[in-house]
């Protein structure tokens, strides 16, 4: 396959950055709109056609999607230890390309309704763009030092769209917030890409994957602390991955991240960006499997479950439809790991590893729509908060139709695409862990409840009164949101068993009748306790809310886990060792420089009136010297 | 060679005339003066490269070149330090030495 032109496919949005970042200040933000669009469309259809091209022309040989590398060695080591810079195709670097371009296509759009009138207007296209050329140069990375390099790339766009309102101070510390915690994970990842390094000798994807290969056979050999070198090295490098996908525990940013503009936040923080955690252990599955029989997964496994019940617990309490959203998210990108964790490898067996890229997709599209039409919400109110709003589904019958498609795929009702991945998750759940099953159906049952439950808070309810009476979104907003929403609703029936397994040979799914009949059972409780609660107003919930008493007070406080980290921070690590370290630091390292440069200049001035100006002076020290010398050497000679 | 005179009474002569001319140049208050100083100092050296070319190798003449060559650049330098101090004279209407150090610290 001629694959060469991928490349074209993150060098368009680099471009567009390039174009839009220069020329600030000349180019009209109508223009910039159009500019950041265009260049992105013409991503789109190239990722389109590589997809077209990549699954029915080229096809499977031997049964078997074959993977196409295209690279060059950028830095060079030894013979098989070198960095390339490339491209990777395989089925899931395709099924990210679609994902990432079509999501942040409809953020560009929407975002020239949303922004309209800002200040920053071509600023900010400059950094959707440049974000847009990170996360495809990620997807499309052919060895782990590559994809560090973009993985940081990535974090640094989410620091500058977090921070993009850098007036507000909590948009200040936001933006700080996600990229010292995503940073500090990605220590881990480094040292992880490095022990790998050092002990297979390469970095490439294609070597270190491959099941009869070197890399994956001599875990064996080493060991440290009870385990394999090489499983400590992919639990590091999960550390990265939970960092990025905001795992508990390090998980803390991303409700904070909401401080960006609302297509950020769909693009970068729900759909795309949080995802590269999932995808990175989907892209070194075959190591994460074989390598110690699994013993990384099934951390993956629990870590993942564990975040999906946490989050999907704080996001009931939360009354900020941002944050609901936010945490929601973490849930389902815990939902995610859990089904690479309870994966297995060969056949129908990988059917974790398919469903969780399933839902990457699904997810990807229902929640980026979520998050527009939150958008769209608060862009017509102009308030965050489930109080402020009541009663919008006359005033915006298209976001109200557009999110409740969204809310019904993420609460897994059939037909909706959240349906079909999420039943796949659990049949993988249930195959393997019994345990993590009843996780992921309770967290089924929750994500149905807080999404209806914002449903029913904005659209239904109480009849607010507002000031302006709020109207529906322009044609800019809404197309999107209808786009998104017909992907919620087809995106299911694609036969993605059939495209993207763990094997890469596909295998046929069917529904597994009553899994599928449990869990939408379950959902469906929850929409009806929602019904229940909020359909009209009434103080049904806060009785039942009462009733959980001081735990629902912990999770609407997120279980304090903000305070831990700065009782943490603040009391532990700046006050018992970064201020010794400053003390140290000012009064000893900088004070001995202090003192030299002080000394120098005090002899100086001391001895500066020897240069007097008058020649005779000179003339006499001169002679002097020459004299004294000149003696000296007298007397040396005849001794 | 000079009858009934030795090497040493004349380098001692010349050593009395280049010390004098190094007291000269630093105690004098005018430049002029400590031009005129230079000049005994350059004089010292002068007679002091024709007196060893007599005593020591009497039969080569480089020495002697040496000292016309020597007078001849005096003259020039001399041309040139008293241009400058002709200059110095109409810029600070002064030629003593105490007025120009304003070139220091």
């Amino acid at each position: 396959m001629n694959s060469s032109y991928t490349i074209l496919i993150p060098l368009i949005p680099l471009a567009v950055f390039l174009l839009l970042g220069i020329f600030n200040q000349k180019i009209k933000p109508a223009v910039s709109g159009y500019i950041g669009v265009s260049g992105l469309l013409a991503s789109a259809i190239l990722s389109f056609y590589t997809a077209y091209q990549y699954f029915f022309v080229i096809d499977k040989v031997d049964g078997i999607y074959q993977t196409f590398v295209d690279k060059t060695v950028w830095m060079h080591f030894t013979e098989t230890l070198h960095i390339d810079m490339g491209v990777l195709l395989d089925p899931i670097s395709i099924m990210m390309l679609i994902v990432v371009s079509i999501v942040s296509l409809m953020a560009h759009i929407y975002s020239r309704g949303y922004m309209k009138g800002d200040e920053g207007y071509t600023k900010f296209f400059a950094f959707l763009s440049l974000f847009s050329f990170s996360m495809f140069g990620l997807v499309l990375s052919t060895n782990l030092f590559q994809i560090y390099i973009f993985w940081e790339l990535v974090g640094v766009s989410s620091y500058l769209l977090i921070g993009y309102y850098y007036t507000k101070p909590s948009a200040v510390a936001a933006a700080k917030k996600a990229f010292i915690v995503t940073r500090f994970a990605d220590l881990g990842f480094l040292v992880g890409i490095l022990i790998i390094g050092y002990y297979t000798g390469t970095y490439d994807f294609e070597m270190l994957n491959n099941p009869e290969g070197n890399a994956i056979l001599s875990w064996a050999s080493t060991s440290f602390m009870g385990l394999s070198v090489l499983t400590w090295a992919l639990i590091l490098i999960f550390i990265g991955g939970a960092g990025k996908s905001a795992m508990f525990p390090l998980h803390i940013w991303l409700p904070d991240a909401m401080e960006g503009p609302t297509p950020v936040s769909a693009l970068i923080h729900a759909a795309t960006m949080v995802v590269a955690g999932v995808y990175l252990v989907a892209r070194l599955f075959p190591m994460y499997y074989f390598v110690e029989d699994g013993f990384a997964l099934n951390i993956v496994a629990f870590v993942g479950a564990f975040s999906s019940l946490f989050a999907a617990i704080i996001a009931i309490t939360q009354t900020d439809i941002k944050r609901v959203l936010a945490f929601s998210t973490m849930s389902q990108l815990g939902y995610m790991m859990l089904a690479l964790g309870v994966s297995g490898y060969e056949g129908h067996e990988g059917v974790g590893y398919m469903a969780s890229m399933f839902h990457l997709f699904t997810h990807a599209m229902f929640k980026a729509l979520l998050f527009l039409c939150a958008g769209s919400v608060i862009h017509a109110v102009h308030s965050n908060y489930l109080k402020d709003m009541g009663g919008l589904r006359k005033y915006m019958p298209i976001t109200n139709i557009t999110f409740l498609i969204a809310a019904l795929a993420i609460a897994g009702v059939p037909p909706f695409a959240g349906f079909w991945s999420k039943d796949e998750i659990l049949v993988a759940a249930y195959e393997h862990n019994k345990l993590i099953y009843l996780v992921g159906v309770f967290v089924a049952g929750l994500t149905a409840f807080y999404m209806f439950r914002i449903y029913f808070g904005i659209f239904w309810g109480k009849d607010t009164k507002y000031e302006h009476t709020p109207h529906e979104s322009p044609i800019s907003m809404t197309f999107p949101l209808m786009v998104l929403a017909l992907m919620s609703i087809v995106g299911g029936f694609i036969p993605f068993s059939e495209f993207v397994t763990a094997d890469k040979a596909g295998f046929e799914a069917h529904l597994n009748y009553p899994l599928a009949a449990i869990a939408v059972g379950v959902g469906l409780i929850g929409i009806v306790l929602a019904w229940i609660f909020y359909k009209k107003e009434n103080n049904l919930a806060e009785k039942f809310a009462n009733g959980f008493g001081v735990f629902y007070k912990w999770a609407y406080d997120k279980f304090y886990f903000d305070e831990l980290y700065l009782f943490v921070t603040k009391k532990i690590l700046f006050k018992r060792v970064s201020a010794p370290a400053a003390w140290f630091d000012r009064n000893v390292v900088d004070a001995t420089m202090n003192l030299i440069g002080n000394s120098t200049v005090a002899t100086s001035k001391k001895i500066k009136g020897l240069q007097s100006g008058k020649v005779q002076d000179y003339a006499f020290a001169f002679i002097a010297g020459v004299v004294i010398i000149a003696i000296v050497f007298i007397y040396l000679w005849t001794n | 060679m000079i009858e009934g005179i030795s090497i040493y009474e004349i380098l001692t002569l010349t050593s009395i005339l280049f010390f004098i001319g190094v007291y000269g140049f630093i105690t004098r208050k005018n430049l002029i003066s400590m031009l005129i100083s230079i000049e005994l100092i350059l004089n010292a050296s002068v007679v002091n490269f024709v007196v060893i070319n007599k005593y020591l190798y009497p039969d080569v003449l480089q020495g002697v070149f040496f000292s016309i060559f020597i007078i001849a650049v005096a003259a020039a330098e001399t041309a040139l330090a008293i241009s400058i101090i002709i200059n110095l004279y109409r810029q600070i209407s002064s030629v003593e030495v105490k007025d120009t150090e304003t070139m220091k610290y």
